[in-house]
């Protein structure tokens, strides 16, 4: 009999598998549950960026690209990003092609992450960069952020928190599961603390299409001295609806870059040849579209934000991605209680603030990627639930 | 054009409430709006969208095409009117192509409507020809599937 415990890495046992996978499994058995907890969009990919898919599998693309990815992408990729945050990267040797914004941040870890490095990791936050920092060897070090902050990272707690030992600072924003944003002033003063010093930030911006009202997303690499200590992970899947298509990127100083090409083309080789196809054409014709999903999100934002308000929820106004961040504390219950009682009594499922973080705590993620007529019948459930207790 | 329209358009028994924090404006200023679109006639009415095929209603559609003969200055107008005016008929449409009206007719049988077809619409002065075809099935209606709720496919892989 094999001891396969001995056989696992220390570091890999160390991660824990996530806490509320059993919350899902349960919702998942009921019958006639409303969930607002899914974190990808409900729309399909667009039409024309399907079909340039489809036309590159007619003619016969079918085989790897380049380590890098397709070049004609990696030109459209550059015009993009200057078009967008006027920063300019060679696609040449500042751009690579990723399996979805995931493999880049996994690829930026173990390509600048040594043993005992530390990693400084906002929270509430998506939850990968944790796990990813314990298996390079790094120390993630997390910085809590607060509601009255709207949830940004302040350069006071970033200051507090850098050691000798910091290498890396995670810079999750627009932030899931928030919908909290940096905007250029608190960027510059994020900045301000990270000049002259060598600590890297990567930015993931895989929501950064995504903001409402006037606020336009800000790079970190087009604030003054950033562009050199940036690593920014981006990526289709929330921008264009193309979840699973499984297809991002990543750009930063081409030392980096290289690193990072040469894990990924020992570990993955190159990203999937008909994404990036349809990739090619998003970023050329797609721009409507993700005005049209834009809007239609904001729209749900307005009315899932109005009716949490009116049940009696505190809500910070997020003003990015696509999750609403509600208060539960008024109830007396931690997110996990209230999150199982609202399952089990309205047949509702969200997702605890926790499984994000401590700093989650008394919080709840609300996801708006659901119809308005779906929304409104959870927010009815909700409604009968807080009047119930 | 007016985002008020179309949220009604979607779903018009979306309260007041709803309109007014969907798109951001108080909610007095919607009712007037809607006020004033239903007295310019923009708003022409309210209808529910039903799948009659779940109900024990007896109902059926026909769509008829019809070839008619314009009249000097006044074309399709006289026509048009006249067969508007028959209850069985739910809509008519001009048409580019060929046929000229479409006319959309609710009756409780095919042979309701057949004999509607002979006895009224065939025999008006400019109707030269006319070719109904029966709905068996709607899938599809004013934007909503009939059929069946659309399955979300999606699962809480991670957060």
């Amino acid at each position: 009999m094999i001891d396969y415990q001995s056989i696992l890495t220390k570091r890999i046992k160390e991660v824990k598998p996530s806490g509320i996978r059993r919350f899902f499994d349960i919702a998942n058995e009921m019958d006639d549950v409303i969930s607002l907890s899914i974190g990808e969009p409900d729309f399909y990919t667009p039409w024309h960026i399907r079909d340039a898919g489809i036309k590159s599998l007619e003619m016969g693309k079918t085989h790897y690209t380049s380590n890098k990815g397709l070049n004609d992408l990696r030109e459209e990729i550059s015009k993009y990003m200057y078009r967008r945050n006027e920063i300019s990267y060679s696609p040449e040797d500042q751009i690579l092609i990723t399996v979805g914004g995931s493999e880049a941040i996994d690829l930026c870890i173990r390509s600048v992450i040594d043993y005992g490095d530390e990693v400084l990791i906002p929270e509430p936050s998506f939850v990968c960069y944790n796990p990813i920092t314990v298996l390079a060897g790094g120390i993630p070090v997390t910085i809590e952020t607060k509601v009255e902050d709207n949830f940004r990272l302040t350069a006071d707690a970033l200051r507090k928190a850098i050691t000798p030992k910091t290498k890396l600072l995670i810079l999750p924003y627009p932030n899931n599961p928030t919908g909290g944003v940096m905007r250029r002033e608190h960027l510059q003063e994020i900045a301000e603390v990270l000049r002259g010093t060598n600590i890297m930030v990567l930015s993931d911006e895989i929501y950064g299409e995504l903001t409402y009202g006037d606020v336009r997303h800000v790079s970190i690499a087009s604030i003054e001295d950033m562009y050199e200590r940036t690593i920014v992970v981006n990526g289709f899947s929330k921008t264009y609806a193309m979840t699973g298509w499984r297809l991002g990127f990543v750009c930063g100083p081409k030392e980096i870059m290289s690193a990072m090409t040469k894990l990924h083309q020992y570990a993955i080789m190159s990203a999937p040849t008909t994404a990036q196809f349809a990739a090619i054409e998003a970023l050329k014709n797609g721009d409507d579209d993700i005005e049209m999903m834009k809007s239609e999100y904001d729209k749900r934002r307005r009315l899932i934000l109005d009716g949490f308000k009116r049940i009696g929820f505190e809500c910070f106004e997020p003003e990015g991605a696509f999750y609403t961040f509600p208060s539960i504390k008024q109830t007396g219950m931690d997110s996990e209680q209230f999150c199982e009682k609202l399952l089990y009594s309205q047949r509702v499922a969200l997702v605890p603030g926790t499984a994000f973080g401590d700093s989650g705590q008394g919080f709840v993620r609300v996801s708006y990627c659901y119809s308005t007529k779906h929304i409104l019948e959870a927010l009815d459930r909700i409604e009968t639930f807080i009047k119930q207790l | 054009m007016d985002k008020l329209l179309e949220l009604l358009n979607e779903n018009a028994r979306y309260t007041n409430a709803q309109l007014s924090a969907m798109l951001g404006e108080p909610k007095e200023d919607i009712e007037k709006r809607i006020k004033k679109y239903e007295k310019q006639g923009v708003i022409k009415g309210y209808k529910t969208i039903i799948n009659w095929e779940m109900t024990d209603f007896e109902r059926l559609t026909a769509i008829i095409e019809l070839k008619v003969s314009p009249k000097k200055n006044i074309g399709f107008e006289e026509i048009a009117e006249t067969v508007m005016r028959f209850d069985e008929v739910e809509s008519v449409y001009l048409m580019s192509g060929g046929y000229d009206l479409m006319v959309m007719v609710t009756g409780k049988s095919f042979q309701e409507i057949a004999m509607f077809v002979a006895k009224r619409l065939a025999p008006l002065d400019s109707v030269l020809s006319t070719a109904t075809h029966f709905l068996l099935s709607r899938y599809k209606q004013d934007g909503v599937i009939l059929h069946g709720e659309p399955v979300d496919e999606r699962r809480n892989i991670l957060l």
